[in-house]
Parts: C-alpha cells; sequence; structure tokens
C-alpha cells in the first residue's frame, strides 16, 4: 500500500529557522529518505513553499473563485509530503516516527493513497 | 516529543502576533511586554513537561493576559496565586479557550502594533530599532550590535523612541479601508528600511546586520500571511526575497563588493529566487501595479538571467520608465539610466543624467554611474575627474575600492 505522509507545522516557525538550522534538519531527514530510498519505499518527496506563495480555486461554483492563500486557515500549515511503500499503517506509521525524530514539532497526517501516477515532471 | 529548540522559536515566531494582541487588551506598551515575557516564562516552564500546545500565539495571548490580571489581584487584594499544578491543569482548558481566538482580529492588531512602531515623528533609525525591539523581540544588545553603538546609548535610545510615541494617541478602533492603506504603506516602508539596514553594510558591519534582512522579510510574509491579497506586500516580500538571494554573491573575499555583473550566478539562492518569482507571478495576476511590484519585476529579470549577459536590459529600461512614472525621483532616474546604457548607449544614458547634476551632486552613485559611462564613451578624462569625485563622496571604504576598480581598468587600458 501506498502511503502519504502529509506534513503540517507552524510556518512561522519553519520560515524562521536560519539557513544552518534548516539545513541541519534536512540532512537528518536526508537520512531516513536515503534508508528509505534503498528498501526501495520512497516515492515523491515534496517540500512546499510557503502558503503566502498558494492560490486556491474555488469550483463549488462558475466561473471558479480565485483567491489568495492556501485552503485552510489552520493553526499549522501544510509544508511538505512524502509518498512511501509500506505493508501497513503500522509500518506507515513507523517511517512518520523516524521523520519525526529528525524534525521534531507539528504533526504528520497519514493518509493511504487511492491512486498514483508519479508523472514525468521533475524526474 | 519535546525540543527545547523548538520552544524557543515558536515563542519568536509567536510574538508579534501576541505583542500585538496584548497591546490592543492592555493599550499599554509595557504592560503589554510585561505581560507577554510572563507567558514566556511560564511557556518555558509548561510546554517541556506538558508538551508545546496546538495553538502556542493564543497560549501565550490568554496567559500573559491572566497573568497580568493575577498580578493586578495580587497586589489589590493580597490574594495568594493559584498553586503551580493548579496553573498547568487550567493551561489544556485555556489553550481551548484561545483556540476560539479570531484570528481576523490578529490582522489589524499586528498591522497596528507595526504602525506604531513607524510613528512619523521618529527618524528612520529609532523606527527600525524600535520595531526589532517589540516586534521582532530582539535583545537591546543584539539591536546595539546592528546599529554599531554601545548597549546602553540603545537602551536610553529605545526608552525615548518609547517616550515619544507614548500609546495612548494610538488609534484602536478597527481601521477602514483608507486608514489600513495608508498603515500599509507606512509599514511596508519601515519593513523596507529595516531590509536596507541589513542589505547596505559590508565589512565588519556586515556581520552584525546580517541578520536585519531575514528579520525583514519575516516581517514581510507575516504581514503578507495576514493579508494574503495585498499585491504590493507581494511585490515587496518577493524584492526583499530577490535582493537577498544574492547575498552569497555580493561580497569577494576580502569583503569588497561584487557588481550585480560581475557576481558568480551560481552562488545565489535558488530557493529565495524561486518563491521571489512565485509571488511576483502571482501578483501580477491581480493587474494592481506599484512600485513594489515593478522594483521586484526589476529584481526578477535579473534573477532569471543565468548569466549578466543575458539579462533582459529593455525589459529593465521599460520598467525604471515605468517606476519613474509611478515614483518620480533622480536615482530611479539614474538607475534607469544604467539600464538604458546597456540598450541605447552610453550616450542616450549621459543624456538622461544631465539634467540630475545639481540634486545628485552630492551622491555617490551619481557621480560612479557618470564616470562608468564616460569611460564607456571614451571620454577618459571626464570619466577620471567623475571616479574622483564619486570616491570623495563614497561613504564606506567597499564604495571607494569600486570606483578605484574601475581607475586602474581605465589605467591599464590607456
Amino acid at each position: 500500500m501506498l502511503y502519504a505522509i502529509l506534513c503540517y507545522n507552524h510556518e512561522d516557525v519553519v520560515c524562521a529557522w536560519s539557513k544552518e538550522e534548516d539545513a541541519a534538519v534536512m540532512e537528518k531527514l536526508g537520512v531516513v529518505q536515503q534508508r528509505l530510498a534503498e528498501e526501495g519505499r520512497l516515492g515523491p518527496v515534496a517540500r512546499l513553499m510557503p502558503t503566502t506563495a498558494a492560490t486556491t480555486l474555488r469550483k463549488d461554483r462558475e466561473p471558479p473563485l480565485v483567491l489568495d492563500g492556501p485552503f485552510a486557515e489552520t493553526k499549522e500549515q501544510l509544508l511538505g509530503f512524502y509518498v512511501i511503500d509500506c505493508e501497513s499503517l503500522d509500518g506507515a506509521l513507523q517511517v512518520a516516527q523516524d521523520l519525526g525524530k529528525a524534525n521534531p514539532g507539528g504533526s504528520y497526517e497519514i493518509r493511504p493513497i487511492a491512486m498514483f501516477q508519479p508523472g514525468p515532471a521533475g524526474a | 516529543m519535546t525540543d527545547f529548540g523548538w520552544i524557543e522559536g515558536a515563542i519568536a515566531a509567536a510574538r508579534p502576533q501576541a505583542m500585538a494582541a496584548l497591546l490592543s487588551y492592555f493599550r499599554d506598551m509595557d504592560a503589554a511586554e510585561e505581560a507577554f515575557q510572563d507567558a514566556c516564562l511560564r511557556a518555558l516552564k509548561a510546554w517541556p513537561k506538558n508538551g508545546p500546545p496546538r495553538d502556542p500565539t493564543a497560549w501565550l495571548i490568554m496567559v500573559g493576559r491572566n497573568a497580568a490580571i493575577d498580578a493586578v489581584r495580587k497586589t489589590s487584594r493580597n490574594a495568594p496565586l493559584p498553586p503551580e499544578e493548579l496553573l498547568s491543569d487550567l493551561e489544556d482548558a485555556e489553550a481551548e479557550a484561545a483556540e476560539r481566538l479570531d484570528s481576523s482580529h490578529y490582522r489589524d492588531d499586528v498591522l497596528r502594533l507595526l504602525f506604531i512602531c513607524c510613528h512619523p515623528d521618529l527618524p528612520a533609525t529609532q523606527q527600525i530599532a524600535l520595531a526589532l525591539r517589540i516586534v521582532s523581540g530582539l535583545s537591546v544588545r543584539e539591536i546595539a550590535r546592528a546599529f554599531l553603538v554601545s548597549e546602553a546609548a540603545m537602551e536610553q535610545r529605545i526608552t525615548r523612541a518609547k517616550a515619544r510615541i507614548g500609546v495612548g494617541g494610538a488609534p484602536f478602533e478597527a481601521p477602514g479601508p483608507i486608514e489600513r492603506a495608508e498603515r500599509f504603506a507606512a509599514v511596508a516602508a519601515m519593513i523596507y528600511l529595516v531590509f536596507n539596514e541589513g542589505y547596505s553594510a559590508s565589512g565588519k558591519a556586515l556581520e552584525a546586520k546580517g541578520g536585519l534582512c531575514d528579520e525583514a522579510i519575516r516581517l514581510a510574509r507575516l504581514l503578507l500571511r495576514l493579508f494574503p491579497s495585498e499585491p504590493e506586500m507581494m511585490g515587496l516580500t518577493a524584492l526583499l526575497l530577490l535582493q537577498h538571494s544574492r547575498s552569497d554573491a555580493r561580497f569577494g573575499d576580502d569583503s569588497t563588493a561584487i557588481l550585480l555583473d560581475d557576481q558568480d550566478r551560481s552562488l545565489w539562492s535558488r530557493r529565495m529566487i524561486d518563491e521571489g518569482l512565485a509571488l511576483i507571478d502571482k501578483a501580477m495576476l491581480k493587474k494592481a501595479p506599484g512600485p513594489y511590484q515593478v522594483q521586484a519585476a526589476i529584481a526578477a529579470l535579473h534573477a532569471r538571467a543565468a548569466r549578466a549577459e543575458d539579462t533582459d536590459w529593455a525589459g529593465v529600461d521599460r520598467l525604471y520608465a515605468t517606476l519613474e512614472i509611478m515614483q518620480p525621483s533622480p536615482v530611479v532616474t539614474l538607475n534607469r539610466a544604467v539600464a538604458t546604457a546597456k540598450v541605447r548607449g552610453p550616450d542616450a544614458a549621459l543624456e538622461m543624467i544631465e539634467p540630475l547634476g545639481a540634486r545628485l551632486d552630492a551622491y555617490f552613485h551619481y557621480h560612479g554611474a557618470r564616470g562608468a559611462f564616460l569611460m564607456q564613451a571614451g571620454r577618459t578624462v571626464e570619466a577620471r575627474k567623475a571616479f574622483d569625485r564619486a570616491i570623495a563622496l563614497a561613504g564606506t571604504a567597499a564604495q571607494a575600492a569600486n570606483i578605484r576598480q574601475y581607475l586602474d581598468t581605465m589605467a591599464t587600458r590607456v
């Protein structure tokens, strides 16, 4: 089963990291990613730009409404996501815990993936 | 899992919004600062034990308010404070109540807090110092270091600035659209000042002031998140990101400034450029151009050029022409002339800046640019005179060194 791990955290905290702090977290995450990649379980990984760069299309009306900002105004923001291959939710939780140790604070939402197209872009 | 670094980060990130809410509650800067300090102390005790709250900002506001109210009760009635364990138990309930705080109120609170710091009676340097102290929460020591003055002098400066603005007359009612736009413009200008204070530093000062650029970007992002549809705020944030993206390439090993054309573009921060380009892209969809957007668009043309010779100078020239109309100033015209020289040659540029001579006679960059145009036009004697004048006006050793490079180039050519 493929799982998406959606990474939520306080954007203003993460954006305030110094270059060195950011690099240190990325390095620690890289170790976990490397292991998953070697096991052939790592799918696409994306870090998203700050929500200030986001635009939302509300398509529940015609014509659709274009709004600035992320879809949901939440206390924590969706900052990135992983796609990983795991036997079970238990396995996905284990991966999320490993990632969490490398990057404390915030939350991960683990969501089973129904359909997956890696797509040629950025490959 | 709790991490001490994370707690400090969360407190620092929460500061502008928490201070803004506490100020609008107490309507007194010192009371707000004290309440915030108190809440931070409690957070440092409670969060490692109970884990960080879902919404640190709301937690700090609620606890700050309550702590101040407790303090008033304590002094007025001598009633004992609740024991520490009880306080920790209460905090979950407080956090829950805090969740209900309407975040839309924060927006105007934060804008007001920043606006108070850019009081027109305060000189620019004091506005910056005040904003860094109150909004960003930098210590007096850190600010003193950035301004290259003693801690005592900075302490005094901030105290005086605070006394001068008072808060008594500050407008606490929700602003109307026109007022909000005015506050926005003042605050955006102040954020740009903070950025420039860091960006214009060189040599030894660079190390002390470099952090100001990051701080300005943080403030710009904060405002943009609160007002996500303001195209000028998108423009300002993009402009700061695009300029700051070059910071690793701007100075050589001997800390002399490296001009844009000569910078190693592989040292530019791709991540900042991408974010800046995304923001300017988004702003342009609004079709409400303004000076920050135009300046960001100019920076974007530089960022998009993989090599200096790939720069769309005609585009830069056109954008400066737009900026000249929006914000006429001899300095803008001078900048435009640099682009004009690339597109139409040095004579066109010289013609363009000739009328500025009277107003910019004491301006280092005027004589520097004029010297460069004259040199390109082959008028070496006049060029040398202009460069000598520029060196006499140079504010920093790095500026003078740059002009000397030109003189050296001319000397080797002759």
